[in-house]
């Protein structure tokens, strides 16, 4: 394990507005653990894909700019907790370590920038908690154990595909220890490491729309409670679009959905508030007084 | 009749420029637009102010042995030898058409009105081109990510010249959508000056009335000798001066 | 099951070819097994299984390709890359496919024609990675 040392955020275009309930809610738990980050002073949107073009460079230059910018900051590791800039941060990183000419021709490119060499390493939230603080120790912090509660933990695809930027091994486990350590119960259930959609959701919602039902009647049928997303364009085609999706497919019941980093606030005790679970689907915020891990409002 | 002849003094030194890929001996140190003047272009478009804040005179150049693509505004670039130029008066950037009174002051109501504002992959090319240094990259990362404050304050420089949008791997209308940006910002989130207010009240109230009448009812004599005679605050003044007579004053 | 007359003045294996350089990826080591469309997500929305796209490029059939618009319906979630038993990046050839559209300047989503409604609802993540992939 190296020796802590500052660690960079790279929050991504969505956390700022729309996922503001992915955003705080990880920085406030990250703050209670005594985990120490510090967003990025200047930094451009990552293009949330990573190209795979062979000869498509331009692409590439937004994730590139991004780790200059972690450089320019003085640190060694970013950490950032939108699945998709994870991904796309990861391959980038990896092709400026890897590919030499590719590297050559960036750098060339971005001569108003420092030289970049890969110095940097990206981790996702999950990987910077396994690592800085650990399951068992995060259960001895846990103030409200989310004792009896279900949860699908829905990886999708960008945590995990392609390997070589996984945050965990073949058989993923890093989701279900997160949750067994927070007191819930990960339920398996067959669509776990499935496509929610994707930008088909936005682009071609019908078919999108089959993906976003195909993963729900899953997590149902495996008797979750709530489903556990980590992105949030999952959270767009699965939360946000779910009244849509199931009135489109019968027989789907509502599935309230969680921000993993949501579930980790709760249970660390932090104040409702910073978890803004009026951005969350509906039943979300009910489901969790419902279970008193979180104390009723006041009418 | 050579250029020395109509100028009259064997001190103007004459320096090469290409025009539109047709050279031209023009006097050294004219601005782009002198030199053009000077080799017989006339403006119609392509110039305003002529005082480097209208953006109307946008020009992009190269040096001689240079790839590079340099921009400056014509009026206030001065010409080196062998500089190739062009201008670009006018970029075909798409413009929202949006009701200003009713449209949200939100991150969203921009999205929707530009979506192709996501087209932007960091290239850059935008800030390079820019002649007036706004960091063009930075204000379009700000409005993706929903901070309008930020984009408002960083595009400020802004003369809305299109070289930006001439450049845009992404086809996105730069300087449309910040300007949108400064106007939801100035308008309707930048917090009123509760003084401001108070004095368009005191105005309505028709505190200064007589004032005004009895100013207008002066001699030109009268006027001069009380303008001449005004306290006026010392260029050396303390924290906190205050003019002695403050009659027609808040608070 | 799509039908095609193959017709060998029809195809080009040099249209193929502008497939390999855009993936990197060689087509021929297809031993056409099926397994990339098992896993496909998006099977049901293309117009032909991802292992009939496979065969048709071995064969330089991209028109037939084209016309299944199989590179505007994936997802990129990559499970046809992690599964492939012969390790072709079958992600990487379905991008190249959906780029041939595009390096020709035509769309696969236009952002104006999308409902008004949804650009303004629509996470950032959504609207970046849609255009990044389907537009030109």
């Amino acid at each position: 394990m190296t020796t802590p040392s500052k660690v960079s955020y790279y929050p991504g275009c969505t956390l700022k507005t729309k996922a503001r309930n992915l955003e705080e809610s990880a920085l406030g738990a990250l703050a209670a653990l005594g985990i120490e980050v510090e967003e990025l002073p200047r930094w451009n949107c990552c293009g949330a894909v990573f190209s795979l073009a062979d000869d498509d460079l331009i692409r590439h230059v937004a994730p590139v700019r991004d780790l200059i910018r972690v450089t320019q900051q003085g640190a060694t590791q970013v950490v950032t907790i939108c699945s998709q800039c994870y991904n796309t941060l990861a391959r980038a990183n990896l092709l400026m370590r890897e590919d030499e000419e590719k590297r050559k021709t960036l750098n060339l490119f971005m001569e108003e920038e420092p030289d970049y060499a890969g110095e940097v390493e990206v981790l996702h939230y999950l990987t910077l908690l396994r690592e800085r603080v650990g399951w068992d120790a995060l259960r001895e912090k846990v103030k409200v154990p989310l004792d009896g509660l279900k949860v699908a933990t829905f990886y999708g695809c960008t945590l995990l595909r392609p390997q070589v930027v996984a945050i965990d091994g073949p058989n993923p486990q890093v989701f279900e220890d997160f949750l067994r350590a927070l007191g819930a119960t990960p339920v398996p259930f067959s669509a776990a490491q499935e496509c929610c959609g994707a930008y088909q959701g936005l682009v071609h919602p019908v078919e999108g729309g089959r993906r976003a039902a195909t993963v729900l009647e899953s997590a149902q049928r495996a008797g979750a409670e709530a489903l556990v997303l980590s992105c949030p364009l999952c959270d767009y085609n699965l939360g946000a679009r779910q009244p849509e999706v199931r009135a489109a497919h019968s027989g789907i019941e509502p599935v309230p959905t969680f921000y993993f980093t949501q579930l980790l606030a709760v249970a660390l005790g932090l104040e409702p508030a910073v978890c803004h679970f009026e951005l969350n689907g509906e039943g979300a915020l009910k489901l969790l007084e419902d279970k008193e891990y979180v104390a009723a409002a006041t009418a | 009749m050579s250029a020395a002849q109509t100028i009259g003094t064997p001190q103007v030194k004459l320096i090469p420029i290409f025009i539109m890929g047709k050279r031209y001996e023009v006097p050294a140190e004219l601005t782009i637009m002198k030199a053009m003047e000077y080799a017989g272009y006339q403006f119609i478009r392509g110039c305003g102010c002529r005082g480097g804040v209208c953006g109307a005179c946008s020009t992009v150049y190269r040096k001689k042995g240079d790839y590079k693509i340099y921009s400056g505004l014509a009026c206030q670039t001065v010409i080196e030898p062998n500089m190739h130029l062009t201008q670009l008066p006018f970029f075909p950037a798409l413009r929202a058409i949006y009701d200003y009174a009713a449209i949200e002051a939100t991150a969203d109501a921009i999205q929707e009105l530009y979506p192709e504002l996501f087209r932007c992959v960091a290239c850059n090319a935008c800030t390079k081109i820019c002649p007036m240094d706004v960091q063009v990259l930075d204000y379009v990362s700000a409005l993706k990510r929903g901070d309008i404050a930020a984009a408002a304050v960083i595009s400020f420089d802004c003369i809305q010249c299109g070289l930006c949008a001439s450049r845009c791997f992404g086809e996105i209308p730069q300087y449309h959508i910040a300007q949108l940006a400064r106007r939801l910002h100035g308008g309707k989130i930048k917090p009123r000056s509760p003084h401001l207010a108070e004095m368009v009240e005191s105005i309505a109230e028709g505190k200064y009335d007589e004032m005004l009448v009895g100013l207008k009812a002066l001699t030109r004599e009268q006027l001069t000798e009380a303008y001449t005679k005004r306290e006026m605050e010392p260029a050396m003044s303390p924290e906190g001066w205050t003019p002695s007579n403050r009659e027609g004053l808040l608070g | 099951m799509a039908i095609v007359n193959f017709s060998p003045r029809a195809a080009s294996l040099a249209k193929v070819e502008k497939i390999g350089q855009l993936s990197g990826e060689n087509v021929q080591l297809c031993m056409q097994c099926g397994t990339c469309s098992a896993v496909c997500p998006m099977a049901e929305a293309m117009g032909a299984s991802t292992r009939q796209v496979m065969h048709w490029l071995q064969l330089g059939l991209t028109d037939e390709v084209l016309e299944a618009r199989v590179g505007e319906f994936c997802a990129a979630c990559h499970t046809c890359t992690v599964r492939c038993p012969r390790g072709i990046d079958v992600a990487r050839v379905l991008e190249a496919v959906r780029l041939l559209p595009l390096r020709q300047n035509r769309d696969l989503v236009r952002p104006g024609e999308l409902d008004p409604e949804v650009r303004k609802r629509a996470p950032q993540i959504a609207l970046v990675s849609a255009f990044r992939k389907l537009t030109a």
